[in-house]
């Protein structure tokens, strides 16, 4: 267990990263917190030529609130957001990071690592997915700006090209009256998750529901967003149709059988984890009216 | 201040210097050494065509690569069988590098030798060897299908096959008393496979020392005394010359008891060869794949009953799944068919069992050592019986009870020991009754009408068990008190965790009468004793336990005789107390022990002020006898062995709440009870703390733990993200209680603790979350997934 050969880099500014990124091509690798990265070399299920170790380039860390959203630099840990009162302007980040493994893992993890990583168990990419947020990548000749729509496309794989950083990633602010909630249930506390459910509602004047959205964990190859408007609303909260909602939910989504659970148990548990977000979800939009 | 330390929850003394990074690991030691690194099997059978290290001799600073035809003499012949036994027919053992076939993944095939780690794994990668892959048996059935072999020359798979019988009142076998019974049930029981993954894995360190010519080897071993033997018997050392240091260990658990491992001579071998220190640590993924693992089993069950439930007949068939090699014999399904009967009195019993090869990781003992299984079959048993008379399920294990007046009671069958089982103790009902207050079990119907009413859903369930500890043949101490007063305590067998360090000066202090302080303990060291056994079947306290008692009283008559001549009294007028010798009842007539240890070696030369106490001249010693009398040895010391007639028997019952989702099918533990008796308690805080951490282990395997191989013989979990040891969060609060029922085989009284723990925890899981929700369980771990296909089912 110990990483194949490799030459490192340690750049002190961005655009010395983006020029060591350039040059490295696909042979070059970004490390962040290094929980994924390192365990990879470890054991040998990676082999980049260049280590590029962003830690030192200034000015990646910031957390910054404003009216249409949170945005959080590639070097703010998890931890760090987790805590910030700026990112608690958007309680779903605080709801799911407490779910993403352990404190010492969230030390050092970061959250635009977790979305580059893009495992399809992880909480934060669900999020993102959830909230329609986008990702900021650089890169030598420019910076450009991918919806989370298009940046998941598939298990570990993103849309991140050779050569560019992911510097930033924006989580947009939901409407008023909206609440939310992120449930899920793993092997053991920390885990990644069986299965899970982020789930944001929106209701009206009348405490009805008007918008009701889903992302789930560890049920298809990417967070898999399925809109429940329909099947909850326009009802009152107290009477919603979760039901029904967590009966589309089971349908859309993908799951597959392995050593932890069946494919079977992941679409039952999916269901059940999809009526307690909503449920959740609608009753923290009516607390924030009330 | 007192010296009667023995029973008291004396804290543990090696945590200060562990818990603060003091500790010294196989690893943390030689750091200019070479590291060795394996290139493995990538698959689970198949033979070895071509070895290509063309590649690799280009790695910067290599320095050695070895296959199997590099091994001369003894190196080149498969590993020990540790543990014969006449019914172990086709024992096979593994090559220390694999010879034309490899058997599961992970059995090392070439060995490299590099300047680090880094460089030697490298290496590793670069080595090409081309395989024939051959059909792999993997799993139980089919192991015991028989269509294709793991060994060739092993027909069946069938490595041993072994039949005990203890037959009913008049001779009636087995059968025929399960066919007379007025009730009888049938049903078959599965328990996965699990490992001890002990948070250090295996790790060995060697140091060839040319001008001398001898060899000095660091080992992460449960048995420093029997590796050392087995290291000069390969390279045909002389005893002597060989050292073997176990340094702390970061557990064992039962996997480090086996030996020699491969790297445990290769290592030793390459560092005499290459004049050089070489040292191997294992890495996780190796551990996982070429370590060992334990308890899979198949169990078919018969039992016949009463209407009050008492077992008249049982017979269970076991299949046991040994992995690829038997180093260890056949210990582990011995001990489950032996120890399956627990604390019942059973009209007539058999067990048979067939041990099967498959291409999987090898099968030995991990702490409980095939208990657990016997635990769950039996313990499933008396829950199935309640089930079937509607009684309650503490009342039917009442009415099997070997009874407190009916020992020491004869199960009529042969232990691992290969002596009779023969139950020294015990007080089964008393353990149940204080389990029952413990745990509530009386009120607990109320509980759950309550839980259910909120719609929970919440169940109890309940496990005993009888442990055979303190298994022969012996162990030794030696102990010394230096002219310092200090106390030099020693025993050949190792450590692992557990709190040698203050358990056996608290037995050295209570003997000597001196302050703890004084008191040093060193353990696993050839070096300062070369005679033990090792670390293993809850035999440390027992065994070592009662040697160093027995090296202290010889010690202490010695100390009384000196002293008494020095002080003019009779020695049976003489106590020890805060490490000085005086007459009793007047204090002021006294002698330092320290003293009188130097008075115990006469002496020609006074190398520092207190040894001239001692000198020709001192006026010390009468002139008509030998300055060291006849039978006599200098110095205040003493050795003494302690080799039991036979094993002694702790108990235990454990009672654990539960509570499932109706939903989600997780699987919570609310409460979790033991009651515990290993005899006289030296330290009820570290007995308390071993059964912690067997608990814990036992969650493990009943909700968590399983080796997860697929049908080509790759273990697709072979890491801690997917192996599930649970985590602090997963194991409950664990609340004890003891019972004190003395030994009466040995001087301190005393029983083993150190499996208790995990013993029954699979069986009363089963049995709690089959209350809470009314279907049968029985296989085990059990996951939500699992949960939930069996409610799909019903
Ligand atoms: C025991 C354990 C349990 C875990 N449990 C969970 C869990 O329950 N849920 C969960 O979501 N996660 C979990 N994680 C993963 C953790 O959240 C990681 O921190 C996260 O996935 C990656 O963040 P990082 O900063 O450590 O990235 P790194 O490990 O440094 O990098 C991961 C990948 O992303 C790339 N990368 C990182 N940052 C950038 C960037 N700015 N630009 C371009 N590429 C980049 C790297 O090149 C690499 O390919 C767990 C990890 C461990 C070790």
């Amino acid at each position: 267990m110990k990483p194949p050969p490799f030459d490192y880099h340690g750049p002190v500014t961005l655009g010395e990263a983006l020029d060591v990124l350039a040059e490295a091509g696909p042979d070059g690798k970004v490390l962040a917190g290094g929980q994924s990265l390192i365990p990879l070399l470890n054991m040998r299920l990676a082999a980049p030529a260049h280590i590029v170790d962003v830690n030192r380039v200034p000015g990646l860390d910031g957390i910054e609130a404003g009216q249409d959203g949170v945005r959080v630099g590639a070097l703010a840990r998890h931890a760090a957001v987790e805590r910030s009162p700026e990112a608690a302007a958007l309680p779903l980040l605080r709801q799911a990071l407490r779910l993403v493994a352990h404190p010492v893992i969230r030390n050092r993890g970061t959250v635009v690592g977790s979305l580059v990583h893009a495992d399809p168990s992880a909480e934060m990419p669900a999020v993102l997915a959830l909230l329609g947020g986008s990702v900021r990548l650089a890169a030598r000749g420019g910076e450009r700006e991918v919806a989370a729509a298009d940046f998941f496309t598939g298990p570990m794989e993103s849309a991140l090209r050779p050569g560019e950083l992911a510097v930033s990633a924006f989580f947009p602010a939901l409407p008023g009256r909206s609440g939310t909630a992120f449930h899920e249930v793993s092997r053991r506390h920390g885990d990644y998750a069986v299965a899970g459910v982020a789930a944001a509602v929106t209701l009206d004047e009348d405490l009805r529901v008007t918008a009701a959205r889903v992302a789930c964990v560890s049920v298809g190859p990417v967070p898999v967003v399925v809109d429940v408007t329909t099947a909850c609303g326009p009802r009152p909260a107290g009477s919603a149709g979760w039901e029904a909602a967590a009966a589309a939910v089971r349908d859309r989504i993908e799951p597959e059988g392995d050593i932890h659970a069946t494919a079977d148990y992941r679409r039952h548990l999916t269901g059940v984890l999809a009526v307690r977000a909503l449920r959740d979800a609608a009753a923290a939009a009516h607390g924030e009216e009330a | 201040m007192t010296t009667r330390l023995f029973g008291e929850p004396v804290q543990r003394r090696e945590d200060a210097r562990l818990v603060t990074g003091g500790g010294r690991y196989l690893d943390d030691l030689g750091a200019g050494a070479l590291a060795a690194a394996f290139v493995r099997s990538p698959h689970a059978h198949a033979r070895i065509l071509d070895i290509d290290v063309s590649a690799a001799l280009d790695v910067e600073g290599l320095v050695a690569i070895y296959t199997w035809e590099d091994l001369p003499g003894a190196l080149a012949e498969p590993l020990p069988l540790l543990i014969p036994h006449p019914a172990l027919t086709h024992g096979r053992t593994a090559y220390p590098l694999a010879k034309e076939i490899v058997r599961h993944v992970g059995e090392p095939v070439v060995m490299v030798v590099a300047p680090d780690r880094y460089l030697a794994e490298d290496a590793c990668a670069l080595i090409r060897v081309d395989y024939e892959i051959l059909k792999p048996v993997v799993g139980i059935e089919e192991a015991a299908g028989g269509a294709h072999l793991v060994h060739e020359d092993v027909p069946g798979n069938v490595g041993a096959h072994l039949v005990q019988e203890v037959p009913g009142h008049g001779g009636v076998p087995a059968r025929e008393a399960v066919d007379a019974a007025p009730h009888r049930l049938e049903f078959r029981l599965d328990i996965e496979r699990s490992a001890c993954t002990p948070l250090e894995g295996k790790g060995v360190y060697a140091r060839w020392d040319a001008d001398d010519g001898s060899l000095r080897i660091y080992s992460s071993t449960q048995t420093s005394t029997s590796v050392r033997m087995a290291i000069a018997a390969k390279l045909g050392l002389p005893l002597p010359k060989v050292e073997v240091v176990a340094p702390d260990v970061g557990g064992g658990f039962g996997v480090k008891i086996v030996h020699p491992w491969p790297e445990e001579i290769l290592v030793p071998w390459a560092a005499r060869l290459l004049n050089r220190e070489v040292k191997w640590t294992e890495d996780r993924r190796e551990h996982f794949v070429s370590s060992s693992h334990e308890r899979g089993q198949v169990q078919r069950v018969r039992a016949g009953f009463d209407d009050d439930g008492r077992v008249l007949g049982l017979e269970v068939e076991i299949l046991h799944d040994h992995g690829a090699y038997t180093p260890y014999g056949i210990i582990v399904p011995i001990i489950t068919s032996t120890q399956l009967l627990g604390p019942y009195k059973v009209g007539a019993y058999r067990v048979e069992f067939s041990s099967l090869y498959t291409n999987t990781v090898q099968v030995t003992p991990y702490r409980g050592a095939g208990r657990p299984q016997g635990v769950f079959c039996m313990e499933r048993t008396m829950d199935k019986i309640a089930a079937y008379l509607g009684k309650d399920r503490t009342e039917v294990r009442a009415a099997n009870f070997i009874q407190p007046g009916e020992f020491p009671y004869d199960q009529g069958l042969m232990f691992q020991d290969g002596r009779p089982l023969i139950y020294d103790s015990g007080d089964y009902p008393e353990a149940l009754r204080m389990l029952k207050e413990l745990i509530g079990w009386d009120s607990f119907a109320e509980d759950k009408a309550r839980a259910a009413a909120e719609g929970r859903r919440i169940g109890i369930g309940v496990g005993c068990y009888v442990e055979g500890t303190g298994v022969g043949p012996y162990e030794g101490g030696h102990v010394q008190i230096t002219s310092d007063g200090r106390v030099h305590v020693s025993t050949g067998l190792t450590s692992q965790g557990q709190g040698h360090e203050t358990v056996f000066a608290q037995i050295a202090a209570t003997e000597l009468g001196v302050p703890i302080e004084k008191v040093s303990v060193v353990t696993g060291d050839t070096r300062r004793f070369g005679y033990a056994v090792g670390t293993f079947a809850s035999r440390a306290a027992v065994m070592s336990g009662n040697a160093i008692a027995l090296a202290c009283r010889k010690v202490r008559e010695k100390a009384l005789r000196i002293a008494a001549e020095a002080l003019e009294a009779d020695p049976r007028d003489l106590e020890i107390t805060d490490g000085t010798v005086h007459v009793a009842g007047v204090p002021s007539a006294s002698i330092p022990l320290a003293t009188v240890a130097v008075l115990s070696n006469p002496l020609r030369y006074a190398f520092d002020e207190e040894a001239r106490r001692a000198t020709q001249f001192a006026g010390a010693g009468s002139d008509d006898r030998p300055p060291v009398a006849e039978g006599e040895e200098p110095g205040l010391e003493g050795r003494d062995y302690y080799s039991p007639v036979r094993s002694t028997f702790a108990a235990g019952m454990h009672a654990a709440i539960v509570e499932t989702d109706p939903d989600t099918a997780e699987i919570r533990i609310l409460r979790y009870a033991v009651v515990h008796d290993c005899g006289k308690l030296i330290n009820p805080m570290i007995v308390e703390g071993q059964i912690h951490g067997g608990v814990a282990q036992g969650v493990g395997g009943a909700l968590y733990e399983k080796m997860a191989y697929d049908e080509h013989g790759q273990l697709l979990n072979a890491s801690f993200m997917d192996f599930l040891m649970p985590y602090a969060t997963e194991v409950p609060h664990i609340e004890t209680a003891h019972l004190e029922t003395p030994s009466p085989l040995n001087p301190l009284g005393i029983k083993g603790a150190g499996e208790a723990g995990v013993i029954p925890v699979s069986a009363v899981i089963a049995s709690a979350v089959e209350d809470a929700e009314g279907i049968a369980i029985d296989r085990m771990p059990i996951s939500p997934s699992d949960l939930h296909h069996l409610r799909l089912e019903r």
